[in-house]
């Protein structure tokens, strides 16, 4: 593999909900009300190489869909700086920024959200290449047949409005407008997680027919951990806006390091297990409002011990390619089972 | 022992300005006394309207319009809304996807499980609250009697969806239905439901009828397995079995489509087409249009059930896998 086509440096990503008037005249008066802020992203360091498959998994509220909008450019970073080939976002110029914008597509979850629903497919799938100048104008209806052949859609359906497709149509409309700009890295965001398991197959199927055809590198969102199985080369796990664990799939999946990997993958329902004692981990995600300090997982951890409350654990290699961000690692732990 | 529900030949048929749409078609299937029963399908199977039905929950213009669903012996089909309300609750109670369809969002837990005490028990209202107070414990929701005084909104969503199961476990029915009820959770607060549910019903006897897209979840839960495809039943068996050596071809197409069966980035076996319209369904068996086995008769006739040794049937022309039933 090559060198990195996109790297994040200490991304965060924080929401803050201002004062309003009134709170803020009780602060005048003394109240001492502060502004609510939500670290959705803490702190992420990440680089996907050419051609690679990168599976981000998580439960709700981790911060992986921020995640993915800050790679994607919807949100910009609080800190931290996104790398495009090499040069830093916030350091490019316009047309540099505009090509890397095109380069970097996304693939959204609920395809009815995020097709305008008063457009026909020729529309949704034609006009930012025309735009870009991709295309001309007299050649976007034979680009969007091309478009629409290459996600397995049938082309003489491009006059109709997306509510007449089916789920798995509308996903494959999601993909062939991400793909109509002639995108090198896609962020799926949850992109299979609506449809029902034949016609997920059918998406993973073309996903990776995709990938193949056009060389393309995804960064691959989802709580499905089979799905991120089956899919990714490399996985990274995130627990409450921080990562916790990243590794080559194969090795992720055989011997999780963390204690909330393991959890993780340890309550994945899999039909191998007939008849199995549910053995789930304790309490719930805490809200990202008030992140608990130290390790973020340390209130749910069965391992957490004094220091776990007290100081952020760093992200250690404990084998090439693997990091887990754990303080049980850090005395030099080696494998526990491989 | 008589099966604590027996449902026999039940058509339940949506009459709308497009057709009539039959989301059940001719099910029948019956569960044991503290049975789990997996009712598997994908969205369109019918799995959903099987259960309303049973609960008497069918509104036009939707109707059952023929069979019959026998709850402990006693005929369901017909009964009136003042029937069925001193059923639900009492013999049957469901717990839904979104547990909002069963909690109130304008009034406080404590005045919904009351009211759900009260409806069937002449008790004290006081005896009610410590009723409810002791099921809210039961399914582990941590200060049960403060958290009373609480509305629905101020629960997350797996609090919540503790909640409605503490509600359908007040009375004791001898059966519930499940509809999805942890499908919209994450994995670890679904397997801490599960985990619940697994030793509340243990204690208690209570039956399950778990309706569910995800395999996954029934191969850890149910002893007996019902795949439904548009509207019908169209293979049973118990749980081994059935994920093992499917019978017909959808249950089989099922399992290839997992992602977490087949080998990391090898194409996986997808089951081609989609799901039929229930209002415009093919002639002959409603799969043969995405079936690989498919041949003449399949198109022409619709597959009656065909059973076997050790209770399982299926719904085809071709089963696949029947040396191994023979065996």
């Amino acid at each position: 593999m090559s060198a990195p086509i996109l790297t994040l440096e200490g991304v965060s990503k924080r929401f803050v909900k201002p004062l309003d008037a009134a709170s803020k005249f009780a602060n005048w008066m003394g109240a001492g009300y502060t502004e609510q802020v939500v670290h959705a992203v803490d702190g992420v360091d990440l680089a996907v190489n050419e051609g690679e498959v990168v599976g981000l998994v998580g439960e709700s509220g981790c911060g992986k869909s921020t995640l993915g909008r800050v790679v994607a450019g919807i949100h910009k970073p609080s800190a931290g700086r996104v790398s495009w080939r090499g040069s830093f976002t916030d350091e490019m110029d316009a047309p540099q920024r505009r090509a890397a914008t095109l380069a970097i597509q996304m693939i959204f979850q609920d395809p009815m959200s995020s097709l305008n629903p008063r457009l026909r497919v020729t529309d949704i799938v034609g006009e930012a290449p025309v735009v870009h100048g991709l295309v001309d104008k007299a050649q976007q209806d034979a680009y969007v047949v091309e478009m629409l052949e290459r996600v397995g859609l049938d082309p003489s359906y491009r006059r109709r409005y997306p509510h007449q497709f089916s789920g798995g149509q509308r996903a494959r409309i999601g993909i062939a407008r991400a793909l109509a700009v002639k995108p090198q890295f896609l962020v799926c965001d949850e992109s299979v997680a609506a449809l029902d398991v034949s016609i997920q197959a059918q998406v993973l199927n073309l996903f990776m027919k995709l990938r193949d055809e056009l060389n393309l590198t995804y960064l691959f969102i989802s709580h499905d951990l089979s799905v991120v199985r089956h899919l990714s080369d490399r996985v990274v796990i995130m627990y409450l806006g921080r990562v916790v664990e990243a590794a080559p799939a194969a090795e992720l999946f055989k011997g999780p390091q963390h204690p909330y990997a393991q959890a993780l993958l340890a309550n994945v329902p899999s039909i191998a297990a007939r008849k199995k004692r549910f053995a789930p981990l304790k309490g719930e995600i805490p809200s990202p409002l008030h992140p608990p300090p130290g390790c973020h997982f340390h209130p749910r951890c069965p391992m957490a011990g004094p220091r776990c409350r007290v100081e952020r654990p760093v992200l250690k290699e404990i084998a090439t390619g693997h990091v887990a961000a754990c303080h049980l690692h850090d005395g030099g732990v080696g494998l526990l089972a491989a | 022992m008589a099966p604590v529900l027996e449902v026999a030949n039940l058509k339940t048929h949506f009459f709308t300005r497009a057709g009539t749409v039959k989301s059940v078609d001719g099910v029948s299937f019956h569960v044991e006394r503290g049975e789990v029963l997996g009712l598997v399908g994908e969205s369109g199977s019918g799995k959903s309207v099987t259960g309303f039905s049973v609960m008497g929950l069918i509104d036009p213009p939707g109707r059952i319009v023929e069979g019959s669903i026998k709850l402990n012996g006693k005929e369901l089909v017909g009964l009136d809304e003042d029937g069925f309300r001193k059923v639900r609750g009492r013999e049957v109670a469901m717990i839904f996807q979104d547990p909002m369809m069963t909690l109130n969002p304008v009034l406080r837990i404590d005045t919904q499980m009351i009211e759900a005490v009260t409806a069937h028990d002449k008790v004290s209202h006081k005896a009610a609250r410590e009723r409810a107070r002791d099921a809210l414990a039961k399914v582990g929701i941590p200060s049960p009697e403060e958290r009373l005084n609480a509305y629905p909104h101020q629960f997350s969503g797996g609090m919540r969806q503790r909640v409605a199961i503490a509600i359908a476990l007040l009375h004791r029915p001898p059966l519930i239905i499940c509809d999805e009820p942890t499908t919209a959770l994450d994995v670890t607060i679904q397997s801490q439901i599960l985990a619940e549910m697994q030793s509340l019903c243990a204690e208690t006897g209570t039956a399950l009828v778990w309706i569910t897209h995800d395999l996954g979840v029934v191969a850890g839960l149910a002893d007996r397995i019902a795949v439904m495809y548009a509207g019908r039943i169209v293979e049973t068996g118990a749980v081994d079995p059935v994920l093992d050596m499917p019978l017909h071809p959808y249950t089989s197409g099922l399992l290839g489509s997992l992602p977490a069966e087949g080998e990391p980035g090898a194409p996986l076996r997808q089951i081609r087409g989609s799901t039929p319209s229930l209002a415009r369904l093919p002639q002959g068996c409603a799969f043969a249009p995405r079936c690989d086995h498919a041949q003449a008769d399949c198109l022409a006739l619709a597959p009656a059930v065909t059973s076997f040794p050790g209770a399982r049937g299926v719904r085809c022309h071709h089963p696949l896998n029947l040396a191994g039933v023979a065996a």
